[in-house]
């Protein structure tokens, strides 16, 4: 690693080495676990390719607009969120801390799920995999009891992983297994964000293009599996009738303003080490389309192997029942195959119907086993890790597998990071003493200490939590009080004529009428159907208890209340800095009314500020 | 002595029947799945492979308890099916018309079990004995758990990469901080140099850059220094 000893800097502030570091690090922080785990998911139960269109609409009029703002602002004011919006005006300056606050809780629950993949890829050089095969039990003249009623690989997440308890109220211990990951998944953002750009931006050529080798590597893998053109027809056979639900277009709004970050003060920190003049409207673009065209990409493995393994699951299920029908007619072997299967059936049940009625066997249905759509961590956990089981050389797809949504999920945690790292070095006025190296320590020993509650028996549950309500609600409020801010606050004519001396041409039309109108009106209906959705039904979780009746399925409990509370106290704190510091300057206004210029700051232009 | 023998045969092939029926006391039912196993290699169950189990059975009862005294002909079987399953049975040489207890039997399979299957080329899963249990064999567990030895490595090169940086970090700030001290030494100079000498401009004293001019050549002895 050769750092150079001093970047050069005209304002004190550190640059991006390159143009192509910068776009990589957006890039990086865009593209998550989410365009891995979460679109295939939302395109397979909403009508598979229909799914496009409102995902394209949402992207065209909610998705690059708002990334070019924030892009924008960044780069004129370069200063982190809190900064930057505390410039543009002080009734603005709680957006930035709310963004800010945003950043803090998401950063602390991401790296725990980073520690739950780097404690499957530790696991995956064992042979045989520890999620393939159940243990004995204590006397040994059996498997494992939760294991056998559930299977092997729900057994290694839920016991041997989480540890988790039955409810989201017992606590249970501190797993040492996950504090030992934690510890390093934080030693691993330590060392990459150490020194702030100057050392995320050596790393993130690695962080941001490694998914990308992984995912070729798979989709070829995958493509040459039995039972892939299945899952991809699946996938990608369109439903337009699934156009009709409106959930279908909340879906779609939320998944690309969650898919790209925005509102976390993230990127506003990113283009803030931008020069001045650079062109943020190209970068938008790219960024938003290259997140785009990458979920569109990811999808393609996942469902190859979301195929192969729904096609394996039925010819078990197939030959289970070929076995059993055999056994009890003493039929030669290979008499039935699974190509005759229905013709000796139908035979066989009509000529002795209560043997096989006795046999009791399942109905395998190939549509059925692929109708069983999982997202989120139960995609990469539980139904992947099964499917990697009965690939060939199950360990390096493992390894690679978990390699990679580490590095997917890195790359946005520097993300994060820099939206918790850049404002702080800025605020205070003891930066100059204290160097990078101890702040960012400091950071991240903080958050290691407070995240080790992830670590306790009920802590998938809380992240759970946190993810539902600190990393959702908060970010449609904020961005939608960034568009309002910058086109009404700040004014857009203002705005555009920034833009114009940062890019060196005038906003057109589309970016007029986006940031003006459609935008902050599409965030608007977005929250209000998301909220609306939300209050229907008592908020509820499901648990997974061994001695519940139902088990291997999980058990709904409702929240109790001191735990709503929480939920509440997530999504509201937030958005709660962006009234109470507006409240704020509006009193000390009021306090020296006597002062007219208070009213408004200076009036701010980018040309001015930089030159 | 021919008619006896003809008068005893037919008595003793009922007899059999009787002890080696399904579901008979002390009977096992043993079911092969060649094809499975063995694919294309797979051998066809005829007389000499029913041959070999009975001598598989003999041998085992034989090691089990001892005594020499089960033979082939003991061993009996019925029910041969396509699916390649049957029915066996193991009579008592030395009581008349009777079979050893299944206990016997079960334990003596089991005690053989390995030489059994590996006789026909097979194994627990493609040569059931429905009734008899096997005992599972506990997984392989090496002495330290891989995933910890792998832990050691990535968190020793992770710790090694920030001690390298923090060490680098520490080293630039030295040179940092060695550096503006010479640079405020300099100015000090060049202040001192000023006030002594009105219309030295300073700037020509920035000894990166700008040239000394020859001239006015910075004699140091004529320069009081304070």
């Amino acid at each position: 690693l050769s750092v150079p000893p001093e970047l050069p800097k005209e304002d004190g502030r550190p640059k991006w080495d390159n143009k192509f570091q910068y776009i990589l690090s957006c890039v990086g922080f865009a593209v998550g676990l989410g365009n891995v785990w979460r679109f295939p998911y939302l395109c397979q139960i909403h009508g598979g390719g229909a799914f496009l269109i409102p995902y394209f609409i949402a992207l065209v009029f909610e998705g690059i607009p708002l990334l070019h703002l924030e892009l924008a602002l960044g780069q004129c004011l370069r200063k982190g969120s809190i900064g930057a919006w505390n410039t543009i005006s002080p009734y603005l300056g709680g957006v930035g801390a709310g963004s800010w606050m945003v950043s803090v809780l998401v950063s602390l629950y991401y790296n725990t799920v980073l520690t739950w993949v780097m404690w499957y890829f530790i696991n995956s050089f064992q042979e045989p995999l520890p999620w393939s095969v159940c243990p004995l039990n204590e006397n040994r003249t059996g498997l494992n009891e939760e294991c056998y009623e559930s299977t092997a690989v729900n057994y290694f997440w839920y016991r041997k992983t989480l540890n988790i308890t039955p409810d989201v109220t017992e606590s249970g211990t501190l797993q040492w297994w996950l504090i030992l990951c934690l510890a390093t998944c934080w030693a691993i953002v330590y060392l990459c964000t150490i020194r702030g750009i100057e050392t995320t931006g050596k790393a993130i050529y690695v962080t941001a293009i490694f998914p990308y080798l992984v995912l070729t590597i798979f989709l070829i893998q995958g493509l040459t599996l039995p039972g892939a053109t299945e899952g991809l027809a699946y996938l990608f056979t369109p439903n337009l009738n699934t156009l009709k639900n409106p959930r279908v277009w909340l879906d779609a709004a939320t998944q690309i303003f969650f898919s790209l970050s925005l509102a976390f003060g993230g990127l506003i920190a990113l283009s803030s080490y931008n020069p001045p003049k650079n062109n943020c409207e190209k970068d938008a673009v790219t960024v938003a389309i290259v997140n785009s065209v990458t979920s569109l990409y990811a999808s393609i493995p996942v469902f190859s192997i979301l195929g192969f393994k729904a096609t394996t699951a039925y010819w078990d299920c197939l030959d289970r029942n070929i076995i059993h029908i055999i056994n009890e007619f003493d039929l030669p072997e290979e008499s039935i195959m699974r190509q005759n299967y229905t013709a000796w059936f139908s035979f066989l049940n009509s000529s002795y119907p209560e043997k096989i009625a006795r046999l009791k066997l399942k109905s395998c249905d190939l549509q059925e086993f692929l109708d069983q759509s999982v997202s989120g961590t139960g995609l990469a956990f539980i139904v992947f890790t099964q499917a990697i089981i009965l690939m060939p050389g199950s360990q390096a797809w493992a390894i690679l597998f978990f390699i990679m949504l580490f590095s997917l999920g890195l790359s946005s945690m520097f993300g994060i990071v820099e939206g918790v790292f850049t404002p702080l070095l800025e605020l205070r006025v003891i930066s100059k003493s204290i160097p990078k190296e101890l702040l960012s320590g400091i950071i991240c020993l903080i958050s290691f200490l407070v995240a080790l509650c992830f670590t306790l028996g009920s802590g998938s549950y809380w992240i759970d939590i946190f993810d539902s309500y600190a990393g959702s609600l908060p970010l449609l409020v904020i961005a939608f009080f960034e568009v309002t801010g910058v086109a009404y606050v700040y004014k857009i004519k203002r705005f555009s004529k920034d833009v114009k001396w940062m890019t060196g041409r005038k906003p057109n039309l589309y970016w007029q009428i986006t940031w003006r109108f459609v935008s902050p009106l599409l965030l608007l209906i977005v929250f209000v159907a998301f909220v609306t959705l939300q209050i229907q039904k008592p908020p509820s979780y499901t648990a997974w208890n061994p001695k519940y009746e139902g088990f291997p399925m999980k058990e709904e409990k409702v929240y109790p209340p001191w735990v709503l509370a929480i939920c509440v106290l997530l999504a509201v704190l937030p958005c709660v800095f962006v009234p109470l510091v507006a409240l704020f300057h509006l009193i000390k206004r009021m306090c020296r009314s006597k002062d007219p210029s208070f009213v408004l700051p200076e009036v701010f232009s980018c040309q001015r500020a930089n030159s | 002595m021919l008619q006896v023998l003809l008068l005893t045969l037919p008595v003793v092939a009922i007899a059999h029947a009787e002890l080696c029926k399904p579901d008979a006391q002390n009977a096992f039912k043993v079911r092969l799945s060649i094809k499975t196993a063995l694919g294309d290699n797979a051998y066809a169950w005829d007389a000499n492979e029913e041959y070999l189990f009975k001598a598989v059975v003999a041998f085992a009862m034989r090691r089990y308890s001892n005594k020499s005294t089960t033979q082939i002909s003991n061993v009996l079987l019925c029910n041969v099916t396509d699916r390649v399953s049957f029915w066996f049975v193991v009579t008592d040489s030395s009581k008349n018309v009777t079979t050893v207890p299944g206990s016997e039997v079960e334990a003596a399979i089991r005690m053989n079990r390995n030489r059994i299957n590996s006789a026909f080329l097979l194994s627990e899963k493609t040569l059931q004995f429905l009734k008899i249990t096997s005992t599972l064999s506990p997984p392989v567990e090496p002495s330290t758990p891989v995933w910890l030895i792998v832990f050691g490595v990535v968190l020793c090169l992770i710790v090694a990469g920030i001690v390298f940086l923090i060490v680098t970090g520490i080293q630039q700030h030295k040179k940092k901080n060695k550096e503006s001290t010479e640079r405020e030494k300099l100015e000090e100079k060049g202040e001192v140099t000023v006030t002594v000498e009105n219309g030295i401009p300073c700037e020509t004293l920035d000894l990166k850059a700008g040239h000394i001019n020859g001239v006015f050549a910075a004699d140091d002895e004529r320069f009081t220094s304070l």
